[in-house]
């Protein structure tokens, strides 16, 4: 009987249930026992404690590709929020053409990563790029080396990644602005109060949830970051651009150091739940209550 | 909630003050940086290497040269065959096509079982579907790589399109689900009191229904897949690899002269559909990337 009840809808799900089940759960699971063991080249369950975890901490390379991780994470946030609000507060002033201007602004995001990566590889490219283009037209102390300096190149991929992602903060941006009700303008300017300053102090705030919208989708995609690394910089000059997902990805398929590759994607995925568990909590059980009182 | 209030209220300023023109040549400076990748791509794949070497990045061609173009379509080297992106064009159809069809049916089918025959525990299941979009895809490659070899479908294209349809399903079944539940409750009613089965009012009244969620979600899984390297590099398999993999193969490649007019052709050709979606879409393009914007 009770498997009768909704028999159809019990069967449509099922696909979804086993996926759940054996790929998000299971894996998660995989590949948390199969950081506790010495695996190389195939998983082999030899039980070694959390050593994977402590010689993570210990390489060098893995710190190298945290701090990336910060320094990117920090850079392309800021950068895309800033761009991204600044160019939806110019489109919201009412301009001529602002469906071309949309266009431009977003069409970076339907580009792939490496797409992207391999464009700006070639325009910073320092023999043949804007640096040459540069010297011709006379400004000889002209510097855009970033590619192949240790210390910028992860500045370079930031570039990349705000020029595709600013356009999408727009959009959400400017959803927000077009919602802010004429009233509130009004009221502001019979204030006297200048336009800069509602904006930053009046819409801002009122736009919050766009505000945080965004910050939670960019943040989530900064773990992420791999194809748009592999392209521009491959993770050079040395491994100064590399990247945990890299770290992942090479331990997993070409040094063979599986048990190293699971422990690295554990805190992986530890730090993705860090930065999205609040947001999911407010966003799906806090909301969900407020609206049904 | 994105695009219905995106319109612009009142007339336009009437006259044009200092602060306006200097607000139009700021937004027109930032749309000539937005656009200069864009530009630098297409004279590239125009000039000769000789312009290339000698020339301004910047600067239209001097004489346009056409041997890019072809090269790069059908005889630039991946490795140790000399196809061009041909193959890979091809490929990224019999990868995105099937995929596209199969993930939306499934999250059509989904969104329609959790938005109208809930059942005890549904939820729960739901919800490890949503958390599943969350995952970072280094933590799920190599288990699934496992799972894809005991079926017999690792670097094929069934698993391929396996892998797409799972890494699509959470936020498919978020988005229909969300759509369904917005539509009135007595239009389902009233064909179940005329005793419409599952299959049946699926068929009848609620695929009828769905065209513009539909739109979204292909537009959204059409550039996710068209787009994706990292899936298609590790399951597609060797006679199976994707554009953009192709691409990035040709363009690295680590010995011979490098030729950039070849590399940018390549480039443009890539993106070549995805930008086409985006032009023709537009504002169902905004649509789908807002609801996609969570995917792995």
């Amino acid at each position: 009987m009770f498997f009768k009840r909704n028999l159809g809808a019990k069967i449509a799900l099922l696909p979804m249930i086993i996926i759940s089940l054996t790929v998000f759960v299971g894996c998660i699971i995989y590949s948390f026992v199969y950081s506790l063991t010495n695996s190389k080249l195939i998983p082999v369950f030899n039980y070694v404690g959390f050593d994977q975890y402590e010689r993570l901490f210990k390489t060098r390379k893995w710190d190298v590709a945290v701090e990336n991780i910060f320094i990117y994470g920090i850079v392309f946030t800021i950068g895309c929020l800033v761009i991204g609000f600044l160019l939806a507060v110019l489109i919201d002033q009412k301009i001529r053409a602002e469906s071309l201007f949309r266009t431009i602004f977003l069409y970076p995001y339907a580009m792939s990563f490496v797409v992207t990566g391999l464009v700006w590889k070639w325009v910073l490219n320092p023999t043949f790029g804007i640096e040459h283009s540069m010297h011709l037209w006379g400004f000889t102390w002209f510097e855009l080396d970033w590619l192949v300096n240790r210390d910028l190149a992860i500045y370079a991929v930031c570039i990349a990644a705000v020029w595709q992602g600013a356009g999408f903060v727009m959009v959400l941006m400017l959803a927000g602005l077009r919602g802010i009700d004429e009233d509130i303008w009004k009221s502001l300017s019979i204030e006297g109060i200048p336009k800069w300053k509602s904006y930053i102090f009046v819409i801002l705030p009122m736009i919050r949830p766009m505000v945080i919208t965004s910050l939670v989708l960019i943040a989530a995609g900064v773990v992420k970051v791999y194809d748009l690394i592999l392209a521009l910089t491959s993770g050079g000059p040395g491994y100064s651009t590399t990247t945990p997902a890299m770290y992942v990805m090479e331990n997993f398929f070409s040094r063979a150091n599986l048990g190293q590759a699971f422990a690295a994607s554990i805190i992986m995925f530890i730090s993705v739940v860090c930065i999205l568990a609040p947001w999911a909590y407010y966003e799906f059980y806090f909301r969900n209550r407020e609206a049904k009182v | 909630m994105i695009s219905n209030t995106i319109e612009a209220r009142g007339p336009r300023p009437k006259h044009l003050s200092i602060g306006r023109i200097g607000m139009y040549c700021f937004i027109v400076m930032c749309a000539l940086f937005f656009l200069m990748p864009l530009y630098v791509m297409l004279v590239t794949s125009f000039k000769d290497m000789d312009e290339i070497r000698s020339g301004n990045l910047l600067y239209i061609p001097k004489s346009l040269s056409f041997y890019a173009w072809p090269k790069a379509w059908g005889e630039a080297c991946t490795g140790f065959v000399c196809e061009g992106l041909k193959p890979g064009l091809v490929n990224s159809l019999k990868i995105t096509i099937p995929s596209v069809i199969v993930s939306v049916s499934l999250g059509a089918i989904n969104g329609y079982a959790l938005a109208f025959w809930r059942f005890k525990g549904a939820y729960f299941f739901f919800g490890l579907c949503l958390f599943g979009a969350f995952i970072p895809y280094q933590v799920m490659v190599y288990p699934l790589l496992k799972i894809e070899s005991a079926l017999g479908i690792y670097s094929s294209l069934p698993g391929i399109i396996l892998v797409h349809t799972i890494f699509g399903m959470p936020i498919l079944t978020l988005i229909f689900r969300n759509f369904y539940a917005s539509l009135p409750i007595d239009l389902f009613k009233a064909a179940r009191i005329d005793g419409g089965n599952f299959l049946k009012i699926f068929f009848y009244v609620i695929i009828p229904m769905s065209t513009p969620i539909t739109i979204v979600a292909v537009i959204l899984q059409v550039t996710g897949i068209w787009n994706d390297f990292l899936l298609g590099l590790i399951f597609a398999g060797r006679d199976n690899q994707p554009m953009t993999v192709q691409l990035n193969n040709i363009v690295q490649v680590d010995y011979g002269v490098a030729e950039y007019n070849v590399d940018m052709a390549a480039t443009i050709l890539t993106s070549m559909i995805p930008l086409a979606v985006y032009f023709v879409s537009g504002r169902w393009f905004v649509r789908g990337i807002a609801a996609g914007a969570i995917k792995g």
